[in-house]
């Protein structure tokens, strides 16, 4: 193989050994960078203009720097970032797929994104036709009936479902209490629980990682308001026996929650809806083509069944007789779960990215998604034995328990030394069920070539395991900072530059 | 089709033989084969980006209500401010779009710094000690307050002013049902709450007393009576505040907040019909083990260098689960450090400007507006850049024929909600909000004025 890889970041400029002032610290008094425009309003002094009772005499310090300066400072900053832009992020359970520019030029235009949110129906219809159109592609993508489009993040679509979850269960008279969660899951599923004003039941995982049927139907009960599953599950298997388990759940009265944060890996290939699920949450940051944004903006739309649309939340974008589009609040709205209607720039890039993809594209996307994981997954079964022996999904979760019975290196020192390699560490310790877990998710996006210099750095951590373990117990040293004392952050906490006595 | 995938077929089938497959639809052979799609997804094929572009285009010539057809008087939470091009250069770098949560804070720094700058400047617009790494937005960062408040007092009644925008008492309705808390709205008078009204066990049962600076309808709130009432329920005192307030006004803090939350649009990030926004919150230090959201914390790496990490860890669901203080995970960190870009930008004399600006031009158009005749105040009490007019039309008719003159003229409470105690409600549907912002000149306004005078005949 002659060609170089694409996705290893070790030539990046990641730079140097000294600290980045803050933007504080490079303050001088009387510098400034901002213009505004020349209005000819009259200037009022503000003491004729606020009551003395509200009026701040002091002025509160910002920073005052040149506008060279504040470019050169976030230039900077952003030196000291990894990033997809920048090379492989095998981040599992993450999908940092590389996410078209289309996207994000499609987000920029005014037309879209100089709208008011509260501006009349009449004059914003090009954006309610456009929250239509990707809601009834996503409930085709997932085989459901109708989406609201409003929840901001995966979590708070996972809060909304159980919202609904409990509408449904409340419109009927039925009073439940319980909702089951592998013990595999992503913490927001019972973090969501409590929210939505349920008890977690956890339900153990059987010796293959998937759930133990046995010990599901056992905990099942008339209190069982449902169950959340994500499937393929975070250990990156799909779960065979949905069908059963969705049959079990039903005969009990519960719904079926999908999580969607695996969504990538059955795109067109089986839907959540056949699979008997009530109620899906789709991570669109992740599945869809908006880059994460260093933690954020994402957005969670999720999609349910028949019998749950008429609780969702509303008011909806909607397609009216006449031809033209209107906000309209389904009749039994659980009401809002957002200020105004989503994050509509998030979902304008999701359309973009479906229509660029298409049906068959993307289907292609999950094809590729699973057959890079199950191609690392192989190539590194020498070096870093799979959890399970079993075909993976999009994701692999590989364990360095031998490694560290061996050497006394654990799976945070690997991850740790992958990124002095060029590439961004994989999920180090979740699932919580698998001992030394790392879980790649190397995504469709990344080239053979990426995945084959990946696989020969991690075996060349292995062997510097075993030859220099301290190496791989220190690393990195060739990053903006080193390992950092994460306890001392908490012990002496300064979350401010005024906590920090500067 | 068009695709981002880069193996050739060549690749693909090689990468196959080493699996032991025959083929791509081999990969899924443990899905049952009843539950496959059998004939893809019903979805139009794919189409390039130019083609999907000219589609797009029918999206865009639908929106009439953009910033450069229409002059924006609306606010409500979103509002028409300068964003420079340095803000949007800097804030449209790959570095910071593309990354993931800084879980790797050796390779993280860049976020982690710029979100302990944040931090520090919303703490100090909140006059606050803490302030979080962000949250969805200002109605959802009011959710976080009242659970932290509910937490906190373990008590479940939220006293809430009518004056917090409608959208905002609704989404805490909504998670209300979740978390079983009593939601009690207080009425207005003139514009301003008037807690005399709620009731005796009501005050007792109070986990917060929630008021907003201004309010919706732009008035400044008594927050001393505010604050007095939480002191005397044992409730903590949540402001909900316009962050560019804080330019001109007292703080949250100085009134005494134990949180402020807020709508960190105003700070970068563009009207967006209505997303993604920033969750700003900030609370006092006795709060902090209950903070919601990720938190950015100083330290020193092996070397003694200053670094930065995200810290208390165990608040959060991926460690705490069913007994997090939040289920937040994703969150807005990109508004965040845009918000830190445009604040670095403005500076400490630009918030101040901002601000006078923001209130001078609200008062100069009020001036003019309550000139007209059958157009009044709906409130007698001070504001700052956003106040409500009675007309004696329809709001909504007035907005319509405003926007055929080229106006985007504020926002109809009848389309915010259902009458609701913060005007009397045979005022409801005669009742709008206008907003001005720096950007607005006298010519704009004056010319605003020419129009209302015209709709309102």
């Amino acid at each position: 193989m002659t060609a170089q890889p694409g996705g290893r970041a070790s030539s990046a400029p990641l730079l140097g050994d000294d600290v980045e002032p803050t933007i504080f610290e490079m303050s001088v008094e009387g510098r400034h960078s901002y213009q505004l425009r020349t209005t000819d309003v009259p200037k009022s002094p503000l003491a004729t203009l606020i009551p003395n009772e509200h009026l701040n005499n002091e002025v509160i310090a910002l920073a005052q720097v040149s506008e060279r300066d504040l470019v050169a400072h976030f230039t900077r900053l952003s030196h000291r970032q990894f990033a997809v832009d920048l090379g492989a992020y095998p981040l599992g359970s993450c999908t940092m797929k590389y996410n078209p520019k289309f996207c994000d030029a499609v987000a920029a235009d005014p037309g879209l994104n100089s709208v008011h949110p509260g501006a009349p129906a009449p004059l914003v219809q090009g954006w309610l036709e456009l929250l239509v159109d990707l809601e009834e592609k996503l409930c085709e993508i997932t085989g459901m009936q109708a989406a609201t489009l409003q929840p901001a993040a995966g979590a708070a679509g996972e809060l909304t479902g159980l919202l609904l979850m409990r509408a449904y269960h409340e419109a009927n008279n039925d009073q439940r209490r319980r909702v089951l969660i592998p013990d595999s899951a992503h913490g927001t599923n019972p973090a969501s629980v409590t929210l939505g004003g349920y008890e977690v039941t956890t339900i153990p995982s059987g010796e293959n990682g998937l759930v133990d049927l046995a010990a599901l139907k056992a905990a099942l009960g008339p209190d069982v308001a449902g169950i959340m599953l994500t499937n393929p599950n975070t250990v990156g298997l799909f779960e065979e026996e949905i069908e059963d388990i969705a049959s079990a759940v039903h005969g009990v009265g519960g719904l079926l929650y999908y999580d969607g944060a695996n969504l990538n890996a059955i795109l067109g290939v089986v839907r959540p809806g056949d699979m008997g699920f009530d109620i899906v949450h789709m991570n669109l940051h992740k599945t869809f083509a908006t880059p994460h944004g260093g933690g954020g903006p994402g957005a969670g739309p999720v999609a349910v069944s028949a019998r749950l649309a008429e609780f969702l939340p509303g008011p909806k974008a909607t397609r009216m007789n006449d031809g033209t589009y209107d906000w309209v609040a389904p009749s039994r709205s659980i009401g809002r779960v957002h200020g105004w209607h989503g994050n509509a720039m998030v979902l304008a890039r999701a359309l973009a990215y479906i229509d660029v993809h298409g049906g068959d594209g993307l289907t292609r996307i999950a094809q590729h998604a699973v057959l890079n994981a199950n191609w690392l997954r192989k190539r590194l079964a020498a070096t870093l034995p799979a959890a399970y022996d079993y075909p993976c999904m999009h994701e692999c979760v590989l364990t360095a328990s031998t490694i560290k019975a061996s050497y006394g290196v654990r799976a945070l020192d690997l991850a740790k030394r992958l990124l002095e390699e060029g590439f961004h560490a994989p999920t180090v310790y979740f699932p919580l069920i698998v001992d030394e877990a790392l879980m790649f998710e190397p995504t469709e996006t990344e080239s053979l070539q990426t995945l084959e210099a990946l696989a020969s750095a991690i075996e060349r951590i292995a062997l510097l395991c075993a030859s220099e373990p301290d190496v791989v117990r220190n690393a990195p040293q060739s990053t903006p900072v080193t390992r950092v004392d994460e306890a001392r952050a908490a012990r002496h906490l300064v979350t401010t530059e005024d906590a920090a006595g500067r | 089709m068009p695709d981002y995938l880069p193996h050739t077929p060549d690749e693909v089938s090689s990468m196959l033989d080493f699996l032991g497959l025959d083929s791509l639809e081999h990969l899924f052979a443990h899905v049952p084969r009843a539950l496959k799609l059998t004939q893809g997804l019903q979805l139009p094929d794919g189409e390039s980006e130019p083609d999907v572009a000219e589609r797009f285009r029918h999206y865009t010539n639908a929106n009439k209500a953009t910033l450069s057809e229409m002059v924006c008087f609306a606010g409500g939470g979103s509002y028409d401010h300068e964003v420079p091009a340095v803000v949007k250069s800097l804030g449209s770098r790959a570095e910071f779009v593309t990354a993931y949560t800084p879980y790797q804070p050796e390779v993280a720094q860049g976020v982690l710094q710029a979100i302990f700058e944040y931090q520090t400047m919303i703490a100090r617009l909140s006059g606050l000690p803490i302030a979080n790494a962000s949250l969805y937005d200002g109605a959802t960062a009011l959710v976080e307050a009242v659970n932290m408040a509910a937490g906190s007092t373990s008590k479940e009644t939220l006293l809430i002013s009518s004056g917090v925008h409608p959208h905002w008492r609704a989404v805490v309705h909504t998670f209300a049902k979740g978390t079983g808390h009593r939601v009690v709205e207080v009425p207005l008078v003139d514009g301003r709450t008037e807690w005399s009204k709620v009731s005796s066990s009501d005050l007792t049962n109070a986990a917060a007393v929630v008021v907003a600076y201004p309010n919706y309808l732009g008035v400044l709130e008594d927050l001393g009576a505010a604050k007095d009432l939480s002191i005397r329920t044992d409730a903590l005192f949540v402001v909900a505040g316009d962050p560019v307030a804080a330019g001109v006004l007292k703080t949250a803090g100085q009134w005494g907040a134990d949180v402020f939350v807020g709508e960190g649009q105003p700070f970068g990030t563009a009207l967006a019909f209505g997303g993604p926004y920033l969750g700003l919150f900030a609370c006092t230090l006795d709060q902090i083990r209950r903070l919601p959201g990720r938190l950015v914390g100083e330290t020193v790496d092996t070397r003694e260098r200053r670094a930065f990490v995200t810290t208390l860890r165990a608040r959060e669901q991926d460690i705490r689960r069913e007994k997090a203080t939040s289920n937040v995970c994703t969150n807005q960190t990109l508004m965040a450090v845009t918000a830190a870009i445009q604040l670095g930008w403005l500076g400490t004399y630009g918030m101040r400007e901002v601000a006078t600006r923001c209130a001078q031009g609200a008062r100069y158009s009020f001036d003019q507006l309550v000139g007209i005749d059958g157009v009044t105040p709906v409130s007698t009490q001070p504001f700052f850049r956003e106040f409500a007019l009675r007309t004696p039309q329809k709001a909504s008719t007035v907005l319509e024929r405003l926007a055929g003159e080229g106006f985007l003229g504020g926002l109809a409470l009848s389309a915010l909600g259902s009458p609701d105690g913060s005007v009397a409600a045979n005022d409801w549907e005669h009742s709008l909000i206008v907003a001005v912002t720096e950007r607005r000149t006298k010519f704009e306004i004056d010319e605003f004025t020419t129009a209302f005078a015209k709709a309102v005949k």
